[in-house]
């Protein structure tokens, strides 16, 4: 193969330039194919979008089209401060501050990721409503007699759903904020400290920006979730634009007007990711493999200790060790008769799923990822980029976009069929659990693409070219030099897929097979019903089937560090590389 | 077509291949309905014929599997909770038309297609409630009357766009017309205690808490509210009212069925369907879920019969399901839910 490496410094990476006849080699066609695939259920929504039944644009336009888009607007803004704030506060406090119980934190305030947004919902609604345990135990201590006595904050409301969102979203970010942060050379920030800079300057002028990239990328998956919500702003009667598309499908009978309104919200979230990608183009970070010294660790004493104890302990507190514990109480109860071989099954169900899903997902993005940094091609970026929006889709939408080219398939297979055999194949994918791995798949590319992406743009071209140079072929490049570079990345994804896939309703299902079951859909049947009590055992083992990976992801998160403390020599000792190429 | 061999050699291996083994006797169910609630009465077709009934469960998009899976769709029966989506199968072109001379006489006119194309199984009524405290007997006895502004204050629903409140409007629309309807809705909208949240369980519960007096909710869910102990207080805290009975009759709505077009297990799906709207079936409807049997001469569940006898409205559900849409449109012009 004819190779030429880019020029140093170039902004593009380390581009092999390909020879003439070279564009479809078998790994080509096979990312193509892949992007393709993926992409495949979030071109159909607009097709769908096409062909509605009666045009309602005039009269959503008239009436509430306008309250939708102030209501998602204000639902998002409020939900990207309070996962700003707790994640990006939360992280760089456990990373770079001593304080008591901060090894805890690191992991403990990942936890509540595994908990669904629809069961938070359920629980604070019961613990926080006029009969619930805290406004009975305000008005017994106080001698109110109803409701006209006293102001309580109603926790069904746009306030309401951003607390509700933001705590189990916050997650995300602090996550892919962590992982940046844990990534940062100590070359950089000592520099900065031996330039005048105190610890807020190194986090504010050194430390944020250079996270930037990862954080947005969490940013923007709790974002997108926001936006996709139906479990909590349904419960909670808040008018999102993803309710209207329920109300103009469901109650309108018009698919089509529906998938109008999923393309607006495609639209919507098509112009944040360019407007992000835009204002990083011009500021790319690369960073050398060169980890081995320890990150500062600020001791924090006094008020500011106790501080940071409470900013680590709240998120934690309220978006998971309460739910948990609330479930955990109900749970009890209905041990003895819930704890079923068929609740096991569902158990069994949603555990394989979910982790087919996982692997399926980061094989994806690595293998899509790897072939773009090497041979950037238009259209598998184009792939990428829609398939990515799947995320920002409704999830009932996103299953109706798989089941219109899977369906497909199989009539067509079976048209030939029986045409040539004169024998009927049936549906061979279309109700089967493909159907529902490719929704996944498709639903949660977003997140592992962010993450593998994140992690790999962050490996120095250098580093590519240097093994180049030394004689391996591009997938030893891969194999020995990035891959352990960017584990961190790959298992964040593996790990949050997982988890994501483990609570994934609403295209479960419309897509499962027959008499299949996943604790997602046991849990969603009670608690739809107002029956938390009886969907708590299945909502507390989604909680806690969530828990292992997240621990295990913490370790290794820090342990990627920690080992490299010891082995620092194993990588090629370069100085660190910070590059600011301006377009 | 001619089959050559070869052809039929490649047909055998592929269906060696693929074919999943089919038991001769099973049918499959796309159900919009919970299930909790329909599951024992399947399990006791099971029981009794020995036939296997596979479920698909979901709240939405099951219209959509079946429109896109076509003639090889696996589904046999719909199972639906209202008639919209009865209206829909049939506006789609997704059914077949059955009679048999059980089903037509187990189900009467008025809750079945007259081709056949969809049955009901059993029916809810709408119904006004009250508390028993704070409002007299009597003191309101037709929809129209929770416009009346005596009410100011006092009146709790769920969300104006969930099917059931849709269904009830639509049926205002088809009684007074679209502008009456309207005035109607935003007078009722007036009279609101609080913004329309919660499901219909969740209606009564603020009855029982003073946060309002009056509410509109479905007859089953006192009996399930009944039957649980944290929930029983707030099932007893309320007094039924059926509404107009005086003139039209209770709004009712249906839960039904409808054989599919495609259907593969056809003959196993329809003795199903007459299971369903057969004495044992419709009883345990009864029974369990406290809802209407369609089936004349089934007895009602004693807390149904305990509130006497119920006038339904006469108007034809395909006129309900036709103003559906209206109906929903008409919910946002008045800002219901905000």
């Amino acid at each position: 193969m004819t190779t030429e490496l880019a020029p140093t410094g170039a902004r593009a990476g380390p581009r092999v330039r390909r020879a003439t006849g070279e564009a479809f080699d078998a790994w080509g066609i096979a990312t193509i194919a892949v992007a393709a695939l993926v992409a495949m259920p979030v071109v159909v929504v607009p097709l769908l979008a096409l062909f509605p039944s009666e045009s309602i644009w005039a009269h959503l336009a008239s009436t509430v089209l306008p309250g939708y888009v102030t209501t998602t607007v204000e639902l998002m803004l409020g939900v990207a401060c309070g996962t700003l704030a707790m994640g990006v506060g939360a992280a760089w406090l456990v990373t770079m501050c001593r304080f008591p119980g901060r090894r805890i934190f690191e992991w403990a305030l990942l936890l509540p990721l595994a908990v669904p947004a629809y069961v938070i919902a359920y629980v604070y609604t019961d613990l926080l409503e006029y009969a619930g345990p805290v406004q009975g135990a305000l008005r017994a201590a106080f001698g109110w007699r109803s409701a006209a006595d006293y102001h309580f904050p109603e926790i069904r409301s746009l306030e309401g759903a951003v607390l509700m969102l933001s705590l189990v979203l916050y997650p995300y970010v602090y996550m892919l904020a962590r992982a940046a942060f844990l990534e940062q050379s100590v070359n950089i920030l000592d520099a900065a400290r031996s330039l005048g800079c105190g610890p807020w300057g190194a986090f504010l002028r050194v430390s944020l920006p250079m996270a930037r990239p990862g954080i947005v990328v969490g940013l923007s998956l709790a974002m997108m979730e926001t936006l996709n919500d139906y479990g909590t702003v349904s419960f909670f009667a808040v008018r999102t634009l993803t309710a209207g598309l329920y109300d103009v499908w469901l109650n309108m009978g018009n698919l089509g007007g529906a998938a109008q309104i999923a393309t607006v919200m495609l639209a919507f979230v098509a112009v944040l990711v360019v407007l992000e990608r835009g204002s990083r183009r011009r500021r790319r970070h690369y960073q050398g493999g060169d980890r081995m010294a320890r990150l500062p660790g600020y001791r924090l004493r006094g008020w500011r200790c106790w501080l940071a104890v409470f900013l680590c302990t709240f998120p934690f507190v309220a978006g998971f060790l309460v739910p948990a514990l609330v479930l955990a109480n109900h749970a009890v109860a209905e041990l003895p008769g819930g704890w079923t071989p068929q609740f096991r099954g569902y158990a069994l169900n949603s555990l394989g799923l979910s982790a087919a899903a996982a692997v399926a997902a980061v094989c994806a993005s690595l293998l899509v990822s790897y072939r773009r940094r090497l041979r950037p091609n238009a259209w598998l970026t184009l792939a990428t980029r829609v398939a990515g929006l799947g995320y920002a889709v409704p999830g009932a939408v996103l299953a109706i976009g798989v089941l219109v080219p899977l369906a497909a398939f199989d009539n067509a297979l079976d048209a030939l069929a029986r045409e040539w055999l004169g024998m009927s194949t049936g549906l061979l994918l279309s109700g089967t659990v493909v159907a529902l791995l490719l929704a996944y798949v498709v639903r949660f590319l977003a997140v592992s693409m962010g993450a593998v992406e994140a992690s790999l743009a962050r490996v120095t071209p250098s580093m590519d070219m240097a093994s180049r140079t030394l004689g391996h072929g591009p997938g030893a490049t891969f194999r020995r030099v990035h891959l352990p570079l960017v584990r961190g990345g790959v298992l964040t994804a593996a790990l949050v897929v997982f988890v994501d896939s483990m609570k994934e309703l609403p295209a479960t299902l419309i897509l499962r097979p027959f008499d299949f079951d996943t604790l997602a859909t046991h849990v969603y049947q009670f608690a739809s019903d107002e029956q938390i009590e009886r969907a708590s055992l299945g909502a507390l083992l989604i909680v806690l089937a969530g828990l292992a990976p997240v621990i295990v992801l913490s370790r290794t998160i820090a342990a990627t560090r920690a080992l490299e403390e010891h082995a620092g020599t194993v990588q090629a000792p370069a100085p660190a590389v910070i590059e600011s190429v301006r377009a | 077509m001619s089959q050559s061999p070869v052809r039929r050699l490649a047909g055998a291996l592929l269906l060696g291949v693929l074919a999943v083994p089919v038991s001769a006797a099973e049918v499959n169910v796309y159900s919009y309905r919970q299930p909790h609630l329909i599951q024992p009465i399947l399990d006791e077709f099971s029981k009794e014929t020995g036939i296997e009934v596979n479920v698909v469960h979901a709240k939405e998009g099951l219209v959509e599997r079946l429109r896109h899976e076509g003639r090889n769709s696996p589904a046999d029966l719909m199972l639906t909770v209202d008639i919209g989506r009865l209206v829909e199968l049939v506006e789609a072109d997704l059914v077949a038309p059955v009679q048999t001379p059980t089903l037509t006489a187990d189900v009467p006119p008025q809750y079945r297609d007259p081709e056949g194309k969809w049955y009901g199984l059993t029916t809810r009524a709408r119904v006004i409630i009250t508390s028993k405290e704070r409002v007299a007997e009597g003191a309101i006895q037709t929809y129209e009357d929770l416009a009346d502004p005596r009410w100011k204050g006092k009146i709790c629903t769920r969300s104006g766009k969930h099917d059931y409140m849709v269904g009830l409007f639509a049926s205002m629309i088809a009684h007074h017309g679209e502008a009456d309807a309207r005035t109607w809705l935003e007078g009722v909208k007036s009279n609101l205690a609080r913004r329309p949240q919660g499901n219909d369980r969740a209606q009564a519960r603020a009855i029982k808490e003073g946060a309002c007096d009056v509410a509109v909710i479905n007859t089953y869910y006192i009996g399930n509210m009944l039957e649980d102990p944290e929930q029983k207080g707030w099932a007893e805290a309320v007094r039924v009212v059926y509404p107009n009975q005086a003139d039209r009759g209770a709004h009712v709505n249906i839960s039904g069925m409808a054989l599919t077009k495609s259907a593969p297990n056809r003959d196993t799906a329809i003795r199903l369907m007459e299971f369903l709207t057969g004495d044992r079936a419709q009883q345990m409807y009864a029974e369990r879920n406290v809802e209407y049997p369609v089936k004349p001469g089934v007895a009602l569940a004693p807390l149904l019969a305990s509130w006497g006898e119920l006038k339904s409205d006469e108007l034809a559900l395909t006129e309900v399901a036709r103003y559906r849409s209206a109906a929903s449109k008409l919910v946002d012009i008045v800002g219901y839910d905000d």
